[in-house]
């Protein structure tokens, strides 16, 4: 349904404004995180990673910030329809992007786990899957600040590549391994990177279900789980 | 999940039970102007209906129109057919005491008769029955029972029912209708001249009732109509424009205007 | 002269011009009733209640005066009080919308303002010439139909003041239209309807004109209504214009008791004011 003129109270939709403006820089912020920690793995930048890793209390306030608008909008302005729905799809993408930061934390961590030189032939498969899922963060939400459920639904699809992805990555990781037993650390260190990333896209399509249903009032009925 | 189930199975319930009153091609017009259009709705029986809208959408015209009040004033009148259990109440022979008994109603301002209490309640009993003084006792401790009132008049039943405050003259007022066994009870805006608290009370009253009875309400309050009703029928401008479920109609309105009054966006 | 107080100035001269133009109407109604109680006093006496209007001369008192007052007075009550509401009912209750009740209400108002003294005139006409003498009865007549306009007047307005709302509550319990206007409307609005009687008697109790062309008088007891009829108004009208001084004692302790009487209606107007208002 189109989105008519605003509401009469015009707080109301300042606020509204607000809680979305908050949810987009969430998104940025977890957006920017993932590319970050990917380019921090392929260089071996491991001052960079600290700092990243450093960085995700502000997300984490990010979210704290956001809970505390839903729940003095849903107490002060007693949304009805669309305006519930919203408010209840901002707290819940609040939760799953704070989580997808995490993730990416995750990943920052584990740059030290790499030896600091010599080639990891399976390294260069990640950076393509990271930009996938990092696409799909920014378009997820993109969706939800135009309340878009197409755009939601495409992104649910993409998430099938992400996880096509890991499958190949694991099946590589496990040849390199085995060919020599020195290669078993930085196998196990980029394949706990590759599950962070494989759960990102899944968290991505969580968002995506939840921006379809704040849109239509509908769930999203497609078999991308 | 069982609850889940019990839940949807009383909502399911509501719509296939044959609806208590059907309201179907209801035209109203004050002298020249037409105040409903060609409204069509079903209120379904033991359920609270809330009829909401802005100010002059119909909401009282078509509640006035259940009991046919609008009668005492000589240009208004009403054309279409509003079935109640199967007869048709509009038909000019409808016997209008036999109607006004089973259909009841409350009006927005309290209204009790100046006299005591006890009177006022058995009002309309002693027209309707020939009762004996002790059943004419019961049946008023009953109907303040009912109202949720008996506790605080039961002992002071001859005093003025103008000494009572506000929350308590309009329970007042509700059990008087209940006296005379209604089976529909119709309430144009009953708390709205009233403090939070009596609100409250009435509609921990009202949900009380709906088990036993057909409730049809008037607000201009939506969270009231969210807190009491299962079946919200939204008017504008003499048109239905929406009915449903009071979880679908809140949560999910399927037309646009609905939703913009809903959330407050008037354009 | 600054604005301020050119503004205060103006006040001031304003408040005193209001000042002086109630002291103006209270001087008079000073000066009335002082001189009715000081005259009317000094012949108020027990021989006031219970002797008959005397022969020029002889003293006596107003006995026969009252009670024909009273009768007339009562009687008229008894006749215009029951015409008076029902017509005041029909115009509130039923007449809203019709134009036979808009003319009902215009005459009504007519008769209200009418001169008294054509009243008289008119009940001569029908009463007394064809009785061939004067009544009390023709002069209850002529007081009723002068209480008449008044109680229907107040009888609509009483009735209209009661809310809608309760009018459609009884109606919305079932009853029908005249238990309705019995039971629910008449208790609502009677403090009303009362107070309309009351000023209508007060009204009819010093109505002096039409009672001349009616009942006129009688110098002795008498207490048939088919008959002349003392009455107060006119024994004052008559004693006053003698030249006995006997009578004008009589005649200013009859306007005190008149005066206190409609002082006392006027008060009991405001007891049951005060108490509708509740």
């Amino acid at each position: 349904m189109q989105k008519t003129p605003g509401h009469t109270l015009k707080a109301f939709d300042q606020d509204m404004a607000e809680l979305r403006g908050l949810i987009a820089d969430m998104g940025a912020f977890a957006e920017a995180a993932i590319e970050e920690a990917m380019r921090c793995l392929v260089e071996r930048d491991v001052d960079a990673a600290a700092a990243l890793v450093e960085a995700d209390d502000q997300l984490d306030e990010l979210e704290a910030e956001a809970e505390r608008r839903v729940v003095e909008l849903i107490a002060l302005r007693a949304p009805m329809a669309d305006d519930l729905r919203d408010a209840i799809a901002a707290l819940k993408i609040a939760g799953v992007v704070e989580r997808i930061g995490d993730y990416a934390k995750n990943i920052a961590r584990r740059v030290r786990r790499l030896p600091k030189k010599g080639e990891i032939e399976p390294l260069s498969l990640l950076p393509e899957m990271a930009r996938i899922a990092s696409g799909m963060v920014r378009d997820v939400l993109a969706a939800f600040a135009a309340r878009d459920p197409q755009a939601a639904e495409a992104v649910c699809r993409r998430d099938d590549a992400v996880d096509d992805f890991y499958e190949s990555i694991l099946r590589t990781l496990l040849t390199y391994m085995m060919e020599s037993p020195q290669n078993i650390g930085p196998s196990t260190t980029l394949l706990f990177v590759a599950k962070n990333l494989e759960r990102i896209g899944d968290h991505a399509t969580n968002i995506a279900e939840m921006v379809f249903y704040a849109a239509t009032g509908e769930r999203l009925t497609d078999g991308a789980d | 999940m069982i609850d889940l189930m019990d839940r949807r199975a009383d909502e399911s319930a509501l719509a296939v039970s044959p609806p208590k009153i059907e309201v179907r091609g209801l035209d109203f017009f004050y002298g020249k102007v037409q105040a409903l259009k060609a409204v069509d709705l079903a209120v379904p029986a033991n359920a609270v209906t809330a009829i909401i809208g802005p100010s002059g959408c119909g909401k009282s015209t078509l509640l006035r129109t259940i009991n046919r009040i609008y009668e005492i004033y000589p240009d208004q009148r009403a054309a279409g057919e509003i079935v109640v259990d199967g007869a048709n109440v509009l038909k000019p022979r409808f016997p209008l005491s036999a109607l006004r008994r089973s259909v009841g109603m409350v009006f927005q301002k309290p209204t009790p008769f100046a006299t005591s209490i006890r009177k006022n309640v058995a009002f309309a009993l002693s027209y309707y029955e020939r009762l004996s003084k002790a059943e004419l006792a019961d049946r008023v401790e009953d109907a303040l029972r009912q109202a949720a009132l008996w506790d605080e008049v039961a002992d002071k039943l001859d005093a003025s029912a103008l000494s009572l405050s506000g929350g308590q003259q309009q329970r007042l007022c509700i059990a008087r209708t209940l006296a005379v066994r209604p089976e529909i009870i119709l309430l144009d805006e009953p708390t709205s001249a009233l403090d939070p608290i009596s609100t409250a009370r009435i509609e921990e009253l009202i949900d009380e009732l709906r088990q036993r009875f057909t409730i049809v309400i008037v607000t201009h309050n939506m969270q009231q109509a969210a807190r009491v009703s299962q079946r919200t029928a939204f008017f504008h401008l003499g048109e239905l424009i929406e009915v449903g479920d009071t979880s679908q109609i809140f949560t999910n309105p399927h037309v646009q205007r609905t939703q913009d009054y809903i959330t407050g966006r008037y354009g | 002269m600054t604005v301020l107080f050119r503004r205060r100035l103006a006040d001031f001269v304003a408040l005193l011009f209001a000042g002086a133009a109630t002291l103006f109407g209270l001087t008079w109604l000073v000066w009335i009733l002082w001189t009715t109680v000081s005259h009317g006093a000094a012949a108020l006496s027990p021989a006031l209640f219970t002797e008959m209007t005397p022969p020029p001369g002889a003293s006596g008192g107003l006995l026969n005066a009252f009670y024909g007052s009273a009768v007339m007075v009562a009687l008229a009550v008894l006749i215009g009080t029951p015409v008076g509401i029902a017509a005041g009912t029909y115009l509130a209750e039923h007449g809203r919308h019709s134009r036979l009740a808009a003319a009902v209400g215009f005459i009504n108002d007519v008769l209200l303002s009418a001169p008294s003294i054509v009243i008289g005139l008119f009940v001569y006409e029908l009463v007394v010439r064809p009785m061939g003498h004067f009544s009390g009865l023709a002069g209850a007549l002529a007081l009723a139909v002068i209480l008449l306009p008044i109680v229907v007047r107040t009888t609509d307005e009483a009735l209209r003041l009661v809310p809608n709302p309760m009018r459609e509550a009884a109606f919305a319990l079932g009853l029908p239209a005249w238990r309705v206007t019995s039971r629910v409307i008449y208790k609502a609005a009677l403090s009303g309807i009362v107070t309309g009687i009351l000023l209508g008697l007060a009204r009819i109790a010093g109505e002096t004109a039409p009672l001349l062309f009616t009942a006129l008088n009688n110098q002795f007891w008498s207490a048939d209504i088919t008959g002349p009829l003392a009455n107060v108004p006119v024994v004052i009208f008559q004693y006053a214009m003698s030249p006995y001084d006997e009578w004008h004692a009589l005649a200013w302790a009859g306007a005190l008791a008149l005066t206190l009487f409609v002082l006392g209606l006027n008060l009991a107007v405001r007891f049951f004011a005060r108490k509708g208002s509740k």
